[in-house]
């Protein structure tokens, strides 16, 4: 039966062409459509479009409607559309081997031959992450057909092992929801005064905390710019935990400024601390030192402060940050253990890059005694022989904690236990 | 290789140009051709160019055609023309209204502004002439012909003056505007001349656009081979796909020129160019 297709007064100056477009993609190439219309003068943008298109188009006085109807034929081997959608749904039931492949799609013509196949959009379907995403899948979406000749966008993380976690959505899921804000979430009017020297204290520990939490932004924002998109629910991951630090430098500011202060002193040691985790090139070992160990170690000191601190604005502050840490600290782990699931070596790497990083480190003075003091006077809420007594046992306390913070996470991630003591010894003493 | 290239002239109407030719040079060349090109601020260089021994061939303009086409023949030389694109062939231009003018025919045009391209346009300005002028209307006498004269030397190519001519359409400064079939729907798809607004009263009769001219004495081997992988090169080659885009065509197809007899006819009835191709339209710069 002759395919047909009725534009009635729609002309090509306002949308005919998708008509007939999809009444064509519905035809095998080289095949046959009959157009009538009624709009006036339709017939000469019938035939303007079908040049641009490359179909061949022909008139005839229609015996049914005294007009004229067009038969247009369908370009045999180069249009568009030959295989677009259509590509893509053959492509997603038959793309089951395991990894997305670039084999092109038997019958796609034109602009769609030798498309690249890219996965699928959900994760749990097989073959839906490739091991190694294309260059040439550039920015599309995981799941789309990307045309041949797609410029090559250059991704240095573009290798699954290197990159995944298996929780990556869930924990996206979960930090989106549980984004807070600043303004609201936190009670800035509530009322305090402190003696000067342990306002002075918080203001040192939160200086102290501003340059930790900037190393925690940079950190992923250099990897999540090297990512392929392939893997897009680890780039959502890192893209929320720079927003979540972001959010921590805001506030420990913030609460800086509350009583009309300037922050306080950064020591050379802390820095060079820090900086040791921005060189690290490796994804895998950067997630392990700042996330694993570091961001691990700081929600100890988190829910110290929570505990601990002399006013319910550094309270607040403290509890919502250490909520985000966690799921931070969450998606390292959960990355590691896949990482160490398909290659056990790595674990060496691993506990070899504790060890240089604490060589490298050694001739520095570890955490800064301003901070450690700080902290104690924090903890006392004054200056007293009682109050400092108690806050140097509960320092004490906390360092206890994440010590033994760092041990059960190394433990899960299969280290020994005299292995993780000896690794969480060798951890940086300024806690990231 | 030889070290000699074949040398093609092309009118550097836009900065897309450069890209577009930078591209088939590197096309040309893979495939063993040696190929350069010279860029000529507009066609009446250029063909004058093809008779000097510059270039040995030249990306022409219909217009560009018709006067290299003259001036051979005035010298007693042979023409040819070896490509063109699909996208050249059987265009045909379209004078449009507003949907709301109470023009619905020709001859109600008596009086009124019709606006057109730059002077040199063949689509815009010298076939939709020959078209009124066969139908009875003549520019001065029947109607006003208000020109939207952009970029002369460039035959049009530039389309501004047709865009510029569709916005005054809009903007009710004019009665009627021409510009190219396809002009007519990118205007619309780009909301310039928006849905339903405008209506198409009266459409030329297809003619041919550009041309590839082989210049008299050219090397026969190179242009052989240069048509050849001209038209060997294939929508559904992702390599050379931007390049077709970019120049407008899916396909190269062989050179003709049968469909430039009403552009032949308004050269003489504008006084555009003389019979030996020289060019008397007084008020042309380029």
């Amino acid at each position: 039966m002759q395919a047909t297709i009725d534009i009635e007064q729609l002309g090509f100056d306002a949308g005919a062409h998708v008509l007939v477009k999809h009444a064509l993609a519905a035809l095998p190439p080289g095949q046959t459509l009959q157009v009538r219309g009624r709009a006036h003068g339709w017939e000469g943008q019938l035939i303007a479009w079908c040049r641009t298109q490359g179909h061949q188009c022909a008139f005839a006085r229609d015996g049914e409607g005294g007009g004229n109807v067009a038969t247009v034929r369908r370009h045999a081997d180069s249009v568009d559309g030959a295989a677009g959608p259509d590509t893509a749904d053959t492509a997603n039931t038959a793309n089951t081997a395991g990894t997305a492949d670039n084999a092109p799609h038997a019958g796609a013509g034109g602009r769609w031959r030798g498309a690249l196949r890219t996965g699928h959009a959900d994760p749990s379907l097989p073959g839906a992450l490739a091991e190694r995403a294309d260059a040439r899948w550039g920015l599309a979406a995981r799941g789309a057909t990307v045309e041949a000749g797609s410029p090559p966008i250059a991704f240095r993380l573009a290798e699954r092992d290197e990159v995944w976690g298996e929780r990556a959505a869930d924990l996206y899921a979960q930090a989106a929801a549980a984004q807070w804000d600043p303004q609201t979430a936190i009670d800035w009017t509530a009322p305090f005064e402190l003696p000067d020297i342990v306002e002075e204290a918080v203001v040192q520990v939160l200086t102290y905390m501003i340059e930790n939490e900037v190393a925690a932004l940079v950190v992923p924002a250099r990897f999540l710019g090297q990512l392929h998109p392939h893997y897009r629910e680890v780039q959502a991951v890192l893209a929320i935990q720079v927003a979540d630090e972001a959010r921590h430098i805001d506030v420990f500011t913030r609460r800086v400024l509350l009583k009309g202060r300037e922050p306080g002193l950064s020591t050379a040691g802390g820095q060079a601390s820090l900086k040791t985790l921005l060189d690290e090139p490796d994804f895998s070992v950067a997630e392990f030192l700042l996330s694993v160990l570091g961001e691990g170690t700081f929600v100890s000191l988190l829910h110290f402060l929570h505990e601990h601190a002399p006013d319910p604005v550094t309270r607040q502050i403290a509890r919502l940050a250490a909520r985000d840490e966690a799921r931070h600290v969450a998606f390292g782990m959960t990355h590691l253990a896949a990482r160490l699931e398909n290659d056990p070596g790595f674990r060496a790497r691993l506990a070899n890059a504790v060890q240089s990083r604490n060589d490298a480190l050694s001739t520095t003075s570890g955490l800064n005694e301003e901070v450690f003091d700080a902290l104690i006077l924090l903890a006392a809420g004054e200056l007293t022989v009682p109050a400092i007594a108690a806050g140097y046992l509960k320092v004490q306390q906390l360092m206890r904690d994440m010590a033994e913070g760092r041990q059960a996470r190394l433990e899960r991630l299969g280290f020994s236990k005299d292995a993780a003591q000896h690794l969480s010894s060798l951890h940086t003493r300024n806690f990231m | 290789m030889t070290s000699t290239p074949l040398m093609m002239g092309a009118v550097a109407y836009a900065p897309k140009v450069v890209t577009i030719w930078e591209g088939f040079k590197e096309y040309f060349r893979r495939h063993g051709l040696a190929f350069d090109y010279l860029l000529y601020s507009n066609y009446e260089r250029q063909v004058e160019a093809q008779f000097d021994g510059s270039i040995n061939l030249a990306w022409n303009s219909p217009l560009a055609w018709v006067r290299a086409a003259r001036i051979a023949a005035a010298r007693g030389l042979t023409l040819d023309t070896v490509a063109m694109r699909d996208t050249d062939r059987d265009l045909t231009s379209v004078l449009v209204t507003r949907a709301d003018s109470p023009v619905t025919e020709l001859a109600w045009l008596a009086g009124k502004t019709i606006g057109f391209g730059a002077i040199d346009s063949p689509q815009a300005r010298l076939i939709p002439l020959d078209y009124l002028r066969h139908h009875g209307l003549l520019a001065g006498r029947d109607f006003m012909a208000r020109h939207f004269d952009v970029l002369g030397g460039k035959h049009g190519d530039h389309i501004g003056g047709e865009r510029d001519a569709a916005q005054a359409l809009v903007a009710g400064e004019i009665d009627a505007a021409w510009m190219i079939d396809g002009n007519h729907m990118a205007f619309s798809r780009e909301g310039l001349l928006a849905a339903g607004t405008t209506r198409i009263l009266a459409r030329t009769q297809p003619f041919d656009h550009c041309n590839f001219t082989v210049s008299p004495g050219a090397p026969a081997e190179q242009i052989k081979q240069f048509t050849e992988l001209l038209l060997a090169m294939r929508w559904d080659d992702a390599e050379v796909r931007p390049l077709l885009e970019m120049e407008g065509l899916r396909q190269w197809l062989p050179g003709r020129t049968s469909g430039y007899d009403a552009l032949m006819r308004a050269a003489d009835d504008e006084q555009f160019y003389d019979a030996a191709g020289n060019i008397i339209a007084s008020d042309y710069r380029y």
